[in-house]
């Protein structure tokens, strides 16, 4: 394979493009190269908030006129799912007060007591009765009881990005002691592209003062589109049930400063606690599935976002996009008791066994080309492996794929 | 579930080699000397054997110029590379001891956050004597560490984990960059510390660099031939990435772990791009073609040592990278000699296989 050589200007470009994020100022670049700039940089995806007013910033008419003409505007949804009152205090502390940002908060349908939302938010709430109206109550009660209500945010949500954190979680520190901005430390993850060919062992090579290092194929440098921001948590860690019961003092208190992307074929456990996902690329692949028999209100007693999860990275990894975990770290706060936990069943952690076995040998089908025939194709092969077994929690999950995906066309078609 | 307390690590100071690669003089050691001191040092010398290399007082050390090399191995000494660090490789085969550990002479003791010398070493003798987690990727990283664990969701059947072959340590200051990036940053240093110890995938390739480099020489000593290099070669700097290809693919069938992460070491010279280029020109091109080949690269059930596993990948290498160039004609028959000389000098290849069964 032959390359023609870069030329100096397109090789300064390239270097800009990557850390454009610590430019102050671009008023003194060439109006020319401003343009080329700005179009390298929707082209790759890096379009985010500080960037976008950088360049508005600059004053130039052809670079406005553009940015005008696309209407770009910065586009986030945190979705907010509650399971109870009287702690939503976080979303001051998360500085979520942004004009561009929707925030939409989707009530337990099982939750009785009334939510209170603290002033000065402009917020969209969903409960049960909206959910009904939306798609009648069995859905409701089968797909967004518990913590799978965000699931119906994400349903309904028009925006290209969606955050979603618990309830119970504020701000974190950094190791420098300032508050994490996870929102935007979500979307420059979500903004920037994903290393899942190759691992680069500077971690991501697009974050500031990094880069791919000696030996990272040339080829593979432009990266996939991230469709998956997997964020961290300190003081209580998603830790299971057996676990934390184990360690009942441990609070997980290192400050990993990296954001990396999970190699491609590498499965990995998604914890809901803490995302941001592109909508557009993988909406349908987050969905609520697998619920437990005995799936309670605390993070313990379930495995939605788990199993979730594995599907969305086989999807991600069939059509090429990535799936990034690190940075942001939340701050998660005490609830519930993992002995108390412990004492309902395992069967979550069963379930896992047979899940991976299964998730390991899945090919999907070239013909699936967007999140949603894969997910039909996933269901497919859940029910193909899992038929046999009569009350199998996998069938229904399968089940709840297939209605999913219904939802999801309908609600896409409702809106074009 | 990961151990509740973590006891004292042991030094290993009579398990353990330093393999150091050098051309110039060792005063690098003295800064080390708190942590290397109780170690034997393996020196190989690179370039013109009439030079004499002083080593600073106080070191248990036997070095190897290139007169050694030729009248250890006689014929097959044509299978270390000359005139490049590469030659390091040299001192794995002769080492006696179940661990080694290699840095070069451009490496100092770094600094963590808190302003606190790290001792590369021990962190390195921790990451090797923990299991390793390919199977499954956990989000919290090394679920050994202190203070750490297994997530949500990570399933109980994998975590025992596999057993650490290779423990990639990273660098602070100068980072391993190639020429080209090096030419567009020469000023880029590396200030981020990321306290965290991982375990690379299983399937999943990464460019290993030798700087600051630790592994199991029992589980995979003979897998970390450094390939031919230097002098008369058409190729240099792709000598660690060579070996950590082939060492990846070996790791992955017969299920052993690679980590990567802590310790950082303190690099401190920044090598000169446009000599680097020229070494590296030919590599960047055929990175692209090897690459491929190493992601597809299977090995037969039945190669169930690191030296089968070798000798069947070096078959490969001449049959499908032989039509790139030549030179992986050559490189191939030198990793079967390296082989051969491996076996030579260590007797025979052992009858029980590496941990874990091949996949």
């Amino acid at each position: 394979m032959t390359r023609t050589p870069p030329t100096l200007l397109s090789l300064s470009i390239d270097s800009a493009l990557h850390h454009l994020s610590s430019f102050s100022d671009l008023s003194h670049l060439p109006d020319h190269i401003l343009l080329d700039l700005f179009l390298r940089i929707l082209k790759a995806g890096k379009l985010n908030e500080k960037i976008l007013k950088l360049f508005l910033a600059s004053g130039d008419d052809k670079v406005l006129s553009f940015i005008k003409e696309l209407n770009i505007r910065p586009l986030v949804t945190p979705v907010l799912p509650t399971r109870c009152c009287g702690r939503h205090s976080n979303m001051a502390q998360f500085g979520i007060k942004d004009d561009d940002v929707d925030i939409v908060i989707v009530k337990d349908p099982d939750l009785k007591d009334d939510l209170k939302v603290p002033d000065g938010f402009n917020v969209d709430i969903y409960t049960k009765a909206e959910m009904d109206k939306a798609v009648g109550s069995s859905l409701t009660s089968q797909l967004f009881s518990g913590y799978s209500c965000r699931y119906y945010g994400y349903l309904v949500s028009k925006r290209k990005y969606i955050m979603s954190i618990d309830d119970d979680c504020m701000p974190a520190k950094d190791d420098k002691g300032f508050q994490v901005d996870a929102v935007a430390q979500h979307l420059f993850n979500l903004g920037n592209p994903a290393t899942p060919l190759f691992f680069n062992t500077l971690y991501d090579p697009f974050a500031e003062g990094a880069d791919f290092v000696r030996g990272y194929p040339f080829s593979m440098r432009e990266g996939v589109p991230c469709a998956l921001s997997a964020g961290l948590w300190l003081n209580l860690a998603d830790l299971d049930a057996p676990t934390q019961a184990l360690k009942p003092e441990q609070r997980n208190t290192r400050y990993v400063n990296a954001v990396l992307t999970v190699p491609a074929k590498a499965m990995m456990p998604l914890s809901g606690i803490n995302i941001g996902f592109n909508r557009e690329l993988l909406g349908p692949a987050l969905f609520p599935g697998l619920k437990l028999t005995k799936e309670g209100k605390f993070r313990w007693e379930t495995m939605e976002d788990v199993f979730s999860g594995m599907c969305a990275k086989v999807v991600c990894d069939h059509l090429n996009l990535g799936v990034k975990t690190g940075l942001p770290y939340v701050w998660r706060e005490e609830r519930g008791d993992a002995i108390q936990s412990l004492k309902k069943d395992w069967e979550g952690m069963k379930l896992m066994e047979d899940a991976v076995p299964f998730f390991e040998s899945i090919k999907l089908p070239s013909e699936a080309a967007n999140a949603e025939d894969c997910m039909l194709e996933l269901a497919k092969l859940v029910k193909d492996k899992f038929g046999s077994e009569k009350n199998s929690l996998f069938i229904q999950a399968a089940d709840a794929m297939i209605e999913w995906v219904k939802l999801w066309k309908k609600g896409a078609s409702a809106s074009n | 579930m990961a151990g509740a307390s973590v006891p004292a690590t042991p030094l290993l100071k009579d398990e353990l080699d330093i393999v150091i690669p050098t051309i110039r003089n060792l005063d690098f050691l003295e800064m080390w000397r708190p942590f290397f001191e109780p170690y034997h040092l393996i020196i190989v010398q690179d370039g013109d054997p009439s030079k004499t290399i002083k080593v600073p007082e106080g070191f248990d050390y036997e070095l190897y110029n290139r007169n050694d090399i030729n009248r250890i191995l006689g014929p097959k000494a044509s299978c270390i590379s000359f005139k490049d660090s590469a030659c390091r490789c040299f001192g794995y085969m002769v080492s006696k001891k179940k661990y080694i550990y290699t840095i070069d002479d451009d490496c100092f003791v770094a600094k963590d956050p808190s302003g606190k010398d790290i001792n590369a070493l021990e962190q390195h003798i921790q990451n090797l004597l923990c299991p390793s987690t390919p199977h499954f990727f956990n989000t919290l990283y090394d679920p050994y560490r202190e203070g750490a664990d297994f997530v949500r969701g990570y399933p109980f059947s994998m975590r025992e984990g596999a057993h650490t072959a290779v423990s990639h340590g990273l660098w602070l200051n100068v980072p391993d960059y190639d020429a080209p990036t090096q030419l567009v940053k020469p000023r880029e240093r590396n200030t981020r510390y990321v306290d965290a110890v991982l375990t690379i995938p299983k399937g999943t390739l990464f460019p290993m660099c030798g700087m600051n480099l630790a592994f199991d020489r029992e589980l995979i000593g003979p897998a970390m031939y450094f390939g031919l290099m230097g002098d008369g070669q058409p190729i240099g700097r792709y000598d660690d990435m060579w070996a950590g290809w082939c060492t990846k693919v070996i790791c992955d069938h017969l299920g052993l772990g690679v980590k990567t992460g802590l310790p950082y070491i303190y690099h401190s010279k920044a090598s000169n791009p446009f000599v680097n280029l020229k070494k590296e020109y030919k590599g960047i091109f055929w990175q692209e073609e090897c690459i491929p080949f190493f992601q597809s690269a299977t090995l037969p059930k039945d190669c169930t040592t690191v030296q089968a596993c070798y000798i069947e990948l070096a078959k490969q290498v001449k049959e499908k990278l032989g039509k790139v160039d030549e030179y992986f004609i050559k490189l191939a028959d030198a990793m079967v000699t390296w082989i051969e000389a491996w076996d030579e000098l260590n007797g025979t290849p052992a009858a029980a296989a590496a941990n874990g069964s091949a996949k």
